[in-house]
């Protein structure tokens, strides 16, 4: 009869950028069930919100997350103007899918690094993140900051950009196009990254879509699921379709990434081209009154938001869905059947975000 | 507005949940608003990008049966939901009895409004360093 | 199979990537958000920026004396402040707080 051990994995982990347990049931070198501990960041954001008035919320909410903050911030703001029935003008929906698509493309270069460091491939996690260089001053060029933006607000966006500066990012992105043509073949076609990543961590796409996974680790299944297709913001003048693997494996869910990088870089440049002239932001006087729910693409997959206002100036619920919160069990059933070493890869292969599940 | 929303209740929650599975939606998550009186139990499901909700009014007091052993990825949410609401979860297939986000140093029920936790520094302005 | 050998010696025969910080400091952008500085003369001490501050950094107290005080510690440099004085009294520098101060 063989014994069943039981291993702390986390919350302090080399692999792991934010701290998550998870306790591993093990028979011998494999892994037989995973009981996920979170809590270690919990900030209670969502009563926080209750005591801030709804424009101070705005500079609240773009701080859930670091990796994800501006569609976090943009969610809001879509559910507030529904709630107050403004349409913001087209210049800012243009601007805003811009910053979307510039922070879609950080965040993936960040998760790819990662998970290159997560088998010990360092050299190739320096190189992704030297890439993303370019894209934190190309955001910090036209915001003023490189990560907490704080450009979303109510009615439209904050600041304007201008021409040069618009042009100086097409450039940006040259630089960035020929780095990504030179790095990503690397983590593709590689020896030993594949025989790292092929066949780990298999989720079944009835198993994804019963379990609730979104984002690239439900696109990796085979299930064709983006919101950027129903046209929130500006995105119903571009063309956006979901890109879809169907291995349903670390590498497949590596390669939706990369994919839905050079689409990134597509959108944006099809957004400054098309980008109309006008004004910036709409006034407005009234206060939020009543329920609504807004829903976006972040990169890690789709983010709920559930606003209540009462006609005051503090809203009476805020609640927020993110995406790794609807992946922890995804994870689970991934994790059963394999092998102990390529839990790290596993787990970081979803892009995990702590801070956002647990605000 | 949201609309789409059908009233229910306890006694019928987990036939109607039952039911929309294998019409093929996908369970999103759950929302808890406190009314005052009763809390408000919002179930979101979608298909093709379509939301369709449920709302259950329950009174404070009253146990909530736990659909986790129909929608496996409904326990994340219902355990979060014990532990900031106070709201007992009956049935569920894994159980962290309150400790799920919070430790035992913590606030109990920190966003149910009465009995609750009031935060006392809201508004106040910070009386420190001088400006350079 | 080693795809990354080409990389490797093209890094080896090319410069630095980063810069030798403190000999050379990189010029911040125009508009960066690094700190805020207020210009005392034109303040009326109204309290608006201390009412809309989310972080409640600033403190405006007009009797017994008129003062304008910030916490650089909870300032979140988010310049919304910036936005709502009727006076444009306010305004962000790009350098950011060092630590001499």
């Amino acid at each position: 009869m063989a014994k069943n051990t039981i291993i702390p994995f986390g919350p302090q982990h080399p692999v792991l950028p934010e701290p998550i347990q998870l306790r591993l049931v093990l028979d011998e070198e494999r892994v037989v069930s995973a009981i996920p501990v979170v809590g270690y960041v919990h900030r209670g954001l969502e009563k926080l919100a209750e005591q801030k008035d709804f424009l101070q919320d705005t500079y609240l909410i773009e701080r859930i997350c670091g990796i994800c903050s501006f569609i976090h911030s943009l969610t809001y703001s879509m559910g507030i103007e529904n709630m107050m029935g403004l349409t913001p003008p087209p210049r800012a929906q243009y601007l805003r899918v811009i910053w979307s698509e510039l922070h879609r493309m950080h965040s993936h270069l960040l998760a790819t690094g990662l998970l290159a460091d997560a088998f010990g491939f360092e050299n190739l996690f320096m190189q992704l993140w030297r890439t993303r260089e370019h894209i934190m001053d190309a955001m910090e060029a036209t915001t003023g900051a490189r990560v907490m933006l704080g450009t979303c607000c109510i009615g439209g966006v904050r600041k304007d950009v201008s021409e040069e500066l618009l042009k100086s990012v097409l450039k940006t992105l040259v630089t960035v196009e020929k780095e990504l043509d030179e790095h990503m073949p690397v983590l593709l076609n590689d020896y030993s990254v594949k025989q790292r990543m092929c066949g780990v961590g298999v989720l079944d796409k009835q198993v994804a879509y019963e379990r609730g996974a979104v984002g690239p680790t439900a696109r990796a299944s085979g299930i064709a699921m983006d919101l950027r297709t129903q046209g929130y913001a500006a995105y119903g003048d571009l063309d956006v379709e979901p890109m879809v693997e169907t291995d349903g494996d670390c590498y497949a869910r590596t390669k939706v990434r990369v994919r839905e990088l050079y689409q990134s870089l597509n959108l944006v440049r099809q957004a400054i081209g098309k980008i109309p002239d006008g004004p910036i932001n709409v006034p407005f006087k009234t206060k939020p009154d009543g329920e609504v729910i807004s829903r976006a693409e972040q990169p890690r997959g789709e983010v709920l938001y559930y606003l209540k206002g009462n006609g005051t100036d503090m809203l009476e619920r805020l609640r927020v869905r993110t995406p790794t919160f609807a992946n922890i069990p995804p994870v689970l059933a991934m994790l059963a059947g394999c092998e102990l070493a390529d839990v790290g890869v596993i787990v970081i292969s979803i892009d995990p975000c702590i801070s956002c599940t647990e605000r | 507005m949201i609309n789409n929303v059908e009233n229910i209740t306890v006694d019928n929650l987990l036939d109607k949940v039952a039911s929309k599975m294998p019409l093929g939606f996908r369970f999103v998550t759950m929302t808890c608003v406190d009314c005052g009186e009763h809390f408000d139990i919002l179930y979101h499901f979608d298909k093709n990008y379509e939301l369709s909700n449920f709302r259950l009014s329950l009174k404070k007091g009253e146990s909530l049966p736990s659909i986790s052993g129909l929608i496996f990825a409904a326990l994340v949410v219902e355990n979060e939901i014990q532990d900031l609401f106070g709201v007992k979860v009956t049935g569920l297939v894994l159980d962290y009895e309150g400790r799920f986000l919070l430790t035992e140093t913590a606030p109990e029920r920190p966003l149910c409004r009465v009995p609750g936790v009031m935060m006392v520094e809201a508004g106040k302005p910070a009386e420190a360093a001088e400006v350079k | 199979m080693f795809t990354i050998i080409g990389n490797v010696f093209k890094n080896l025969r090319s410069k630095y990537a980063t810069r030798l910080y403190p000999y050379e400091v990189r010029t911040p952008f125009d508009g960066a958000r690094g700190k805020l500085e207020i210009d005392p003369d034109i303040c009326i001490y109204c309290g608006i920026c201390a009412k809309r501050c989310p972080a409640n950094a600033i403190a405006v107290t007009r009797k017994p004396d008129k003062t304008w005080t910030l916490d650089p510690y909870r300032c979140i440099v988010c310049s919304y402040c910036v936005e709502v004085c009727p006076k444009k009294c306010l305004h962000m520098n790009s350098k950011h707080r060092s630590q001499e101060q």
